[in-house]
């Protein structure tokens, strides 16, 4: 199976990840070198078959709802790129 | 003071032959006259001193654990509060944990000294390790080779004794890979069994963090305080820790050892076979019976692997944003700008590829195709080793390959790097425990023998290392320039 240099760039999009537009072609390739790989696995027939997304099979532990975190709102804030009074700063979104 | 283990590491600090304060400046010494292996991205001198002069007061009370003074390094995916977390990304070159890691938390409170944060794969994407922002690490036993990925920095310095132990992660062979290429004892435990929590994910449903150390005696160690049940991670599982040292010392005799005829057909390099019969022969010698098992659904653990772990990746790494924390691009025109450009500079080739993938792979139209099949084939392979693993207590077989490989010599070829992990990342897919130790050399190049146990079984597992530790020498082998 292949990939075209737009199913790439449509993929990078979905990601919302940049991408050089002279490294298309090298993506393109090595996606659809990894892609020819992938397709060993329709070799076997895996109808009966219950996917496994998980190696213990476990069920989600539930805790007691009570608070157990302590409040560290100005030290994550700290590390922000931007940041002002308590809030994230990203560009304009509404006019 | 490099050269001693763990246990006697820890006899010299409590009958003062010497101070934690001088074995942390030796270590400090040590890691600068070799900072051209690139091992550690971060040192923290002052940290590590701090901490020593604290457990040589801890020393004087009398108030030790098995670590406590003992310097060690953290692979720089654990979040260490207040110090660098890099990840070995351009993405947090700047992040400065807020907090730490549960693992980090443990070994603080066993006095342990931190000396600093080893260099990795960029996310733990990489099996050479020369993904990382921070350039490549090399390998001390023939420094043109890669020391393998993606703890690359922990396998290092634990070989030159740049630490006296270290911690890893594993997804795919990251821990046991790395301590094949180096000569040093790896252990990827259960999932689970290894607290998650503040351990950057790269692939939820695969990663574990496990010891890297010198030989199974020192990894037992750290293993101690690494495990345990954590209720801030939701896939830790709440089972008691047993004792991982008490048993080393325990016969072989009657020991069931199952040899994939998948692991061991025609493909497998012929040094390295002969390598792998001479350990299992040593294991014959302790008393063990070898016999054959098929696990049929191996070969697909390639393609099911680099399905599932890009599309936990390309998950996990949307948090990356450039809004809370990390790189952000300049001047972004708008907020989609802002998360493109940010995203498609701070991250660098082979995590944008496995993105892309992993986004390929969950979108519309793809997911049952790709996404659906390769959990399904992961429950084949997971059925395969539970299988295997009635018929015999222990699967073992190559880590790798070949031995260590050049640097440059296969990054340009992602497959030709994916299928570097052939070996280990079925046991990733099933969960179960691994290790690599020590087993012989190839043009002066340590080579590992894998052991894979049953789920929770690594007291047995460092059992089985521990013995053949003790009638074989590879583990004490160092090399050249480093002694």
């Amino acid at each position: 199976m292949s990939l075209t240099a737009n199913d790439v760039t449509q993929i990078a999009h979905l990601a919302r990840l940049g991408i050089d537009k002279q490294d298309i072609d090298s993506y393109t390739k090595d996606l659809s070198g990894i892609l020819d790989l992938m397709t060993q696995m329709s070799e076997l027939n895996t109808d009966n078959v219950d996917p496994m997304a998980h190696p213990m099979d476990q069920v989600q532990r539930l805790r007691v709802d009570t608070i157990s975190e302590q409040n560290n709102r100005e030290k994550f804030m700290s590390i922000a790129p931007q940041a002002e009074a308590g809030l994230y700063l990203v560009p304009k979104v509404i006019e | 003071m490099h050269t001693k283990s763990l246990t006697e590491l820890a006899h010299g600090l409590r009958s003062g032959d010497f101070s934690s304060v001088e074995l942390t400046q030796h270590f400090l010494n040590r890691i600068k006259k070799h900072q051209d292996l690139n091992a550690y991205i971060t040192v923290t001198e002052e940290i590590a001193i701090q901490n020593a002069m604290a457990a040589d007061a801890r020393l004087t009370r009398g108030q030790v654990e098995p670590l406590t003074g003992i310097p060690i390094a953290q692979k720089d995916i654990f979040c260490t509060l207040d110090i660098k977390t890099s990840c070995g990304s351009k993405m947090l070159d700047n992040f400065i944990a807020p907090y730490n890691a549960t693992v980090v938390e443990k070994f603080n409170q066993a006095g342990a000294v931190h000396l600093g944060k080893l260099n990795m794969d960029e996310f733990a994407m990489g099996s050479s390790n020369e993904t990382s922002y921070y350039g490549a690490v090399k390998n001390p036993w023939n420094i043109n080779t890669v020391p393998g990925g993606s703890s690359g920095g922990s396998g290092a310095a634990v070989s030159a004794r740049l630490a006296a132990c270290a911690t890893g992660t594993d997804t795919g062979g990251s821990i046991r890979q790395p301590a094949a290429h180096c000569g040093i004892t790896g252990l990827k435990p259960t999932y689970g069994r290894v607290s998650r929590y503040g351990m950057i994910a790269y692939a939820s449903s695969l990663d574990q963090g496990g010891p890297m150390a010198r030989s199974a005696e020192d990894a037992a160690i750290l293993l101690q305080t690494m495990a345990g049940f954590d209720p801030k991670d939701s896939t830790s599982v709440d089972l008691s820790v047993p004792n991982y040292s008490e048993g080393l010392n325990n016969s072989l005799a009657g020991l069931r050892i199952g040899l994939p005829k998948e692991f061991f057909s025609n493909d497998l390099n012929s040094d390295m076979a002969a390598k792998l019969e001479t350990a299992i022969n040593e294991y014959r010698k302790l008393g063990a019976e070898v016999k054959e098992v098929s696990m049929p659904n191996l070969r697909l653990a390639i393609p099911a692997y680099y399905v599932i772990a890009p599309a936990e990746c390309s998950a996990n790494l949307s948090r990356f944003d450039g809004v809370r924390f990390g790189y952000r691009c300049e001047n972004p025109v708008d907020l989609s700008d802002l998360y493109t450009r940010s995203r498609g500079e701070g991250f660098g080739k082979e995590v944008k590829r496995r993105i892309l993938m992993g986004t390929y792979a969950l979108s519309t139209g793809y997911y049952d195709a790709y996404y659906v099949k390769a959990q399904k084939i992961r429950r084949l392979i997971s059925d395969d080793f539970k299988n295997a693993l009635t018929e015999v207590d222990v699967i073992m077989g190559p880590v790798t390959p070949t031995p260590a490989f050049g640097i440059g010599e296969k990054i340009a070829d992602p497959i030709e790097m994916y299928l570097s992990d052939i070996y280990t990342i079925a046991i990733n897919l099933a969960g179960l425990p691994a290790l690599s130790i020590p087993a012989g050399f190839i043009n002066d190049l340590p080579v590992g023998l894998q052991i894979i146990g049953n789920y929770f079984t690594e007291d047995r597992l460092l059992n089985i290392a521990h013995q053949y530790q003790q009638v074989t020498d590879w583990h004490q082998h160092t090399p050249k320039g480093f002694e």
